[in-house]
């Protein structure tokens, strides 16, 4: 009994042992497939279903994964392998299976101005060599950039033009103007950034270009002075300066329908300022007055004087004019009409007992209001 | 449709104070009813503020008119007078052209008056002061604004302009399609 159960308790041990030291040799029906650059390990055996449903789930599931573990350590360690510090380490092989990108693949680069109007235009780019020939070194240099052949800024002489300011200094001149295009260049870059973003691109500062148009300007001025502090608040403006426009202010509009008694109030307020904005004294009609008694004066004279043929005599200077006499003139309204319309030709007919002298001219004038008359 | 703002209401009650002066006052409180003006489509039109609430009715885009067409505003915000405006312009005038039948039919064709078809000018009428036109048998026929005074007209030639045009019934016929 007692010896029966040593053996016993012996066997158990040993298969204990036995199932703590697995084998590294593992037994499958078919070889997994492994891609060693990946880590990764594939077993295409069959799973039994019986087998996983009468043992522990958990039991069977970590055997089969230490298991196959075991034979993808075998599989790494039959790559070479080195020393490095005290570590063995494998050099895994190139990856053979394709993965999927963790992050979505970068959208297109939104194009630039330039790459949109020429596409437009159907512009197309075309390949030149990096390298030309430069005459002056005797080698090849670049095109562009750095070190570039025919470099302009770095010439030991230059011709100055024939209408040219002497004193300007040349070489400055080409230096500015490339710092002046690189400025440019990098601020269009700034601005293609800031498209391709739908950042608001900053608005009102002057641009580099040669000549800002008036709306620019304005816009410029409209800008700088709304950068205070107070936003603007107590910026001074000039005497007949225009408050700026569509500066996105929203009008508001009295309802269609409200209170009509304010309505006309306003309006008659309205009225009331601009009555009283009108002088005192109107000029012109001062002026008129004055010269309407003279007339009157010269007239009443006129009749004093040499009596009824002086008129006769007033007569011809001013009878051609097609009304009748002065005597017209001294009504309310100043051409006293009605009598003169009482003939057939438009002519006064006051003026026909008075100007007797001009019976001629009066016949000239009738044809001429004639036509007017159809 | 709405009402004028108070810059839209200055500009055209300096323009209407050209011809009315301040009779603008009895367009405003009539005894006979409320009325107002309202801008619809840049057009400002005199409405009695019960048909103003009948008009509501009708939407904005398919409204064409409604009231007296007063005139309207041009894109740079000035006001022009339409001839529409006539029958409020008329009674109220403060100078006065009367035009002799002979001179009638070139006004009513939208050409200036010239001294030879002028019958009669209220006295003291300035410079380029807004005149209501009249035919001899006092029917309005249109507005313009003087271009000489009534002293200078006794003294101009006949072919002289003495009235500029700026609207006359002719416009009825020749602007139909835009008057409303």
């Amino acid at each position: 009994m007692a010896a029966c159960s040593i053996e016993d308790v012996l066997a158990k041990a040993e298969k204990d042992e036995a199932e703590r030291l697995k084998s590294i040799t593992v037994q499958k029906e078919l070889d997994l497939e492994f891609d060693t650059g990946n880590l990764l390990a594939f077993d295409k055996n069959r799973v039994d279903v019986r087998d996983f449903k009468s043992t522990s789930k958990e039991e069977f599931l970590r055997s089969l994964a230490r298991d196959n573990t075991q034979l993808f350590i075998n599989e790494v360690w039959k790559r070479p392998t080195e020393r490095i510090e005290d570590v063995i380490v494998v050099k895994l092989p190139e990856a053979t299976t394709p993965l999927p990108r963790e992050k979505p693949p970068p959208k297109p680069k939104a194009p630039t101005k330039w790459e949109e109007f020429a596409k437009l235009k159907g512009i197309q780019k075309k390949k030149k060599t990096n390298l030309v020939w430069d005459e002056v070194h005797k080698e090849w240099k670049r095109r562009w950039g750095y070190q570039r052949a025919k470099d302009d800024t770095k010439e030991w002489l230059i011709e100055v033009p024939v209408n040219a300011d002497p004193n300007e200094d040349q070489f400055a001149k080409r230096n500015n103007a490339k710092k002046e295009r690189v400025a440019k260049n990098e601020f269009n870059r700034l601005k293609n950034i800031a498209r391709a973003q739908k950042l608001p691109t900053p608005g009102g500062g002057l641009v580099p270009t040669a000549q800002q148009s008036k709306a620019e300007l304005t816009q410029a001025i409209n800008v700088a002075k709304a950068s205070t502090a107070s936003a603007g608040k107590f910026q001074e403006s000039l005497p007949k300066e225009k408050a700026p426009r569509n500066t996105g202010k929203k009008r508001k509009f009295q309802p269609l329908i409200g209170d009509f008694t304010d309505e006309r109030q306003k309006q008659l307020d309205i009225l009331k300022v601009l009555g009283s904005k009108k002088p005192r004294i109107d000029m012109t009609k001062a002026v008129n007055k004055q010269m309407r008694e003279d007339d009157r004066e010269s007239a009443s004279n006129a009749r004093k004087g040499p009596g009824k043929k002086g008129r006769k005599g007033n007569m011809p200077g001013k009878g051609r004019g097609g009304f009748k006499g002065k005597g017209g003139f001294s009504g309310k309204e100043g051409f006293s009409g009605k009598g003169g319309f009482s003939g057939k030709g438009g002519f006064s007919g006051k003026g026909k007992g008075r100007g007797r002298g001009k019976p001629p001219k009066g016949q000239q004038q009738n044809p001429r209001s004639k036509p007017g008359k159809r | 449709m709405r009402p004028l703002t108070d810059e839209e209401t200055k500009t055209m009650f300096e323009k209407l104070s050209k011809y009315i002066g301040e009779n603008i006052k009895l367009l405003i409180e009539r005894p006979d009813g409320t009325y107002c003006f309202r801008l619809h489509n840049d057009r400002v039109y005199y409405i009695s503020e019960k048909i103003l609430k009948l008009a509501t009715n009708i939407s904005r885009d398919k409204l064409i008119s409604i009231g007296t067409c007063f005139g309207k505003f041009t894109k740079t915000q000035l006001f022009r007078l339409a001839i529409t405006a006539l029958d409020f312009l008329a009674p109220y005038a403060k100078f006065k052209v009367w035009v002799k039948p002979g001179g009638e039919q070139s006004f009513l064709y939208g050409n200036h008056i010239m001294k030879s078809g002028l019958g009669r000018i209220t006295e003291n009428t300035a410079q380029y002061q807004g005149v209501v036109v009249y035919s001899m048998a006092d029917v309005p026929l249109g507005f313009g604004v003087a271009a000489k005074t009534t002293q200078e007209c006794r003294r101009v030639d006949p072919m002289a302009i003495v009235v500029f045009h700026q609207a006359d019934i002719g416009d009825y016929i020749r602007n139909e399609d835009v008057l409303t």
